[in-house]
């Protein structure tokens, strides 16, 4: 019999980490390629290396939306050492891989991009600078390049787009992020207090805090071997919707105004309003800062809070409605939308995007189904998927997920779990364990993984944006596009650049 | 004279009045009519930062856009009272003098080397040569309507005699009020309230412009739509004595503000690729008032 190469464990288990096999790097290749090779079910989660002594571990963790498993191997290679890479065999692994390249100078004889990814401090060649950044180009007298960024006209985060255009029309475009260097992952290994750790989860994307501090404590309280109540996951569901809906609606009032829609711009943009005023009022927090804690909640949901947000969704959900009604029978708005940044399922399947931006080329791909956490078990979710992957469904996508998660906390409220202050929550996670913690936000997939030492200190932390694969997806989909409707096809994906510059 | 002062003082408030329209319509207060006016007053007061690598092109274009647009202006008549300037064939003149000044500032835009200007710069080219058809076809058929070859010989001998004859007045307001949107770089053409740069085509043009010069282009954007405002006007208050023509011009004026405020509120933008398409409508709508003036005419049917 052959040796058993991965082991299969369920999102938020912790596993010993000598549990994890071990296999040469040409098995470790072929085992994890043939997970994943012609199987849209499965998709690779997170793929990372992390020193152990004077060598390189590398861990691959593929996530199988069917069994609701995640398979996890590992192999261990040599400082410096030059590989045959996945992504000629699966564009998937293309940013993971760029990313081992870059930490721990480790080469790879036949990746077809291989570029520096987020200049992070601690990388391997400190000659890897944003200025040298080595371009896509083309030598030709009627194509011309366009570059926008890295400091743009709204107040956004920096990034740079290199467009190679034949007039008006698109022919490639290149996304250079890595500008803000903020080292997030180290900085949870510096960081020994909980309290600091989660503050830094809360603000590893600032659009995405309940998302994100949702997986760190997951993560957490099963790294320490605690089991919250009812009311604790809750409360994360909750307002994981809730960010859902308030995200998604903003995003409604970006499209209308990149489209010169000015009615739906100022009413999506007022409705974003009411529903992120209530985080204020349940967590004294507009973006839901401070309101998720391993083990604790600072701020229980009530009944009295529970009216309160009824009463705001049913203001919400009238004019809502009303609103998208007009928005998707104005004509001026559908020329707009329709058939503008398509991304075929072929090309989501092929870059494995995650989230929104898979469901609207018809790959079903949601954590909530796939690997429920916290009370997701008991909803019995549906994902929205759409088929065309153009603008049109990605707001279609919006509407209707905002639909669901209406109806997702009309269901929840019916039931208010009674608060009990928890007990026995201890701090310290236990010792030599892996985990990894898979969480739908709104955007999609966030996927963190710690691993901690004998001495019960995290050796690493590892997290994984949704926006991480998805900025492919943005570049795939405005190929052969105006340039003119960049800004709309952007805005429909509205990606991270935070999420991918940790 | 009369027809430049109240231009003038139409200029001031014109792109008040849009705004305002724009915020009440999408539910907000907005800033006072006069508002528009401070910032660009604010602006006149600042010096202008210029770019190296422009040449004195840059330098001397928003002066020269602002010079032929005044020209231009001083062309237009009111009712019977005719511009300063006014001969045979004025406008065809009217027409190349704006063109002159668009010319300058396409140009200058070129000049500055930046590859979003130069796609503004091709943008309002392509969409300023379309529009050009639509504006001789118009006015010639008022030329032939009234047979007479000057602005203000046609306006003056403008009289609405039939059914026809009004419907033509109407359609004529519909193409000179696009006329004007698109010259001025309005929705559902183009957006001015964007700030995405891919996306821009007048805004895009002038974003090396700064201080003084930045000012001088938004107040000749003002005196523009003024301008053809004007002219809308005056297809309608030619036989009129002043006490009764100059309080049409102002309702007409601010009825063609609010016009454009309702406009940009209750629609998208049109796709960059859809425009030229659009801009042809407008020829398409004055042949059909060249075809109403035979018929009116009796050289048709």
């Amino acid at each position: 019999m052959k040796l058993k190469k991965t082991i299969n464990i369920v999102n938020n288990q912790a596993i010993n980490l000598v549990d994890i096999p071990v296999c040469n790097y040409r098995d470790f290749a072929e085992l994890n390629l043939d997970l994943i090779n012609g199987k849209p079910n499965c998709h690779c989660v997170s793929y990372f290396g992390y020193p152990i002594e004077e060598k390189i571990q590398l861990i691959c963790c593929i996530a199988d939306d069917e069994l609701h498993q995640i398979m996890v191997s590992s192999s261990i290679v040599d400082k410096g050492a030059v590989l045959n890479s996945f992504t000629v065999r699966n564009p998937n692994f293309e940013k993971y891989e760029r990313e081992i390249h870059e930490n721990f100078r480790i080469g790879y004889t036949d990746h077809p991009w291989l570029k520096p990814l987020r200049y992070a401090f601690n990388r391997a060649d400190k000659n890897e600078k944003v200025e040298n950044y080595p371009f896509y180009g083309v030598e030709s007298e009627e194509l011309h390049e366009v570059g926008v960024g890295p400091i743009h006209a709204g107040i956004i985060e920096p990034g740079h787009f290199r467009f190679i255009c034949n007039g008006e029309q698109i022919m490639h475009l290149e996304i250079q992020l890595g500008y803000q260097h903020r080292g997030i992952e180290p900085l949870f290994l510096q960081k020994q207090k909980l309290l600091e750790r989660t503050t830094l989860a809360e603000n590893i994307a600032g659009d995405t805090v309940v998302g994100h501090t949702t997986a760190f404590v997951n993560l957490w309280e099963n790294l320490c071997g605690y089991t919250p109540d009812d009311s604790l996951h809750f409360s994360r569901i909750l307002a994981l919707e809730l960010e859902r809906i308030a995200i998604h609606t903003g995003d409604l009032a970006g499209v209308c105004a990149d489209i010169g829609y000015q009615l739906g711009n100022s009413v999506f943009g007022r409705l974003r309003t009411p529903i992120v005023n209530f985080f204020q009022e349940w967590g004294g927090n507009r973006l839901g800062k401070g309101l998720i804690r391993a083990g604790k909640i600072n701020y229980p949901f009530t009944n009295e809070l529970a009216k309160r947000l009824i009463e705001v969704l049913n203001a919400y959900e009238k004019d809502f409605f009303e609103m998208t009604h007009k928005l998707f029978n104005l004509p001026s708005a559908l020329s707009r939308m329709e058939k503008t940044g398509v991304v075929s399922y072929e090309e989501v399947l092929e870059i494995g995007t995650v989230g929104m931006a898979a469901r609207m080329s018809g790959l079903n791909r949601d954590i909530r189904l796939s690997h429920p956490h916290n009370l997701y078990n008991s909803l019995t979710h549906k994902p929205v998927i759409k088929r065309h992957g153009d603008v049109y469904s990605r707001v279609q996508i919006r509407r209707e997920e905002i639909r669901q998660s209406i109806s997702y906390i009309r269901g929840l409220l019916q039931s208010v779990p009674e608060f009990h202050p928890p007990e026995n929550f201890t701090e310290q996670p236990q010792k030599g364990k892996f985990i990894i913690s898979l969480v739908e936000g709104w955007r999609g997939e966030i996927c963190h993984c710690a691993i901690t030492n004998a001495e019960a200190n995290l050796i690493l932390y590892k997290i994984k944006d949704p926006s991480h694969h998805n900025w492919m997806a943005l570049a795939q989909s405005v190929r052969n596009n105006d340039i003119s409707d960049f800004p709309i096809c952007n805005k429909s994906f509205n990606l991270s650049y935070c999420g991918h510059d940790l | 004279m009369v027809s430049l002062l109240l231009i003038f003082i139409m200029s001031l408030f014109f792109s008040g009045f849009i705004i305002r329209t724009k915020s009440i319509l999408s539910g907000r207060k907005g800033p006072g009519l006069f508002q528009p006016m401070l910032d660009i007053f604010r602006l006149w007061k600042k010096g202008s930062v210029i770019s190296q690598t422009t040449s004195f092109i840059f330098q001397i274009a928003p002066s020269a856009y602002f010079a032929s647009v005044i020209m231009a202006i001083l062309m237009i008549p009111h009712g019977n009272n005719p511009g300063l300037i006014s001969f045979d064939g004025d406008f065809i003149m009217f027409a190349y003098v704006l063109a002159f000044g668009k010319f300058l500032m396409i140009i200058s835009a070129l000049d500055t080397g930046s590859s979003f200007e130069g796609m503004g710069a091709s943008r309002e080219a392509l969409f300023s040569m379309l529009v050009e058809p639509a504006f001789f076809i118009l006015l010639g058929s008022f030329a032939l309507f009234t047979g007479q070859s000057s602005f203000h010989q046609i306006f003056s001998t403008l009289h609405y005699g039939s059914q026809i004859s009004y419907l033509l007045g109407g359609l004529a307001s519909f193409v000179l009020v696009m006329i004007a949107m698109i010259e001025n770089s309005r929705m559902p053409l183009d957006d001015p309230k964007t700030h995405l740069e891919l996306t821009m085509v007048h805004e895009v043009m002038i974003l090396d412009n700064s201080g003084f010069d930045l000012g001088l282009i938004m107040y000749t954007t003002n005196l523009k739509f003024a301008m053809y405002g004007a002219i809308i006007s005056n297809f309608f208050i030619g036989m009129f004595p002043y006490e009764i023509s100059i309080p049409m011009f102002f309702i007409i004026q601010i009825g063609f503000a609010i016009a454009v405020g309702i406009i940009e509120s209750f629609m998208a933008r049109f796709r960059m690729g859809h425009n030229p398409q659009f801009v042809f409508i407008l020829t398409s709508v004055s042949l059909l008032i060249f075809f109403g003036v035979l018929l009116v005419l009796g050289k048709f049917v």
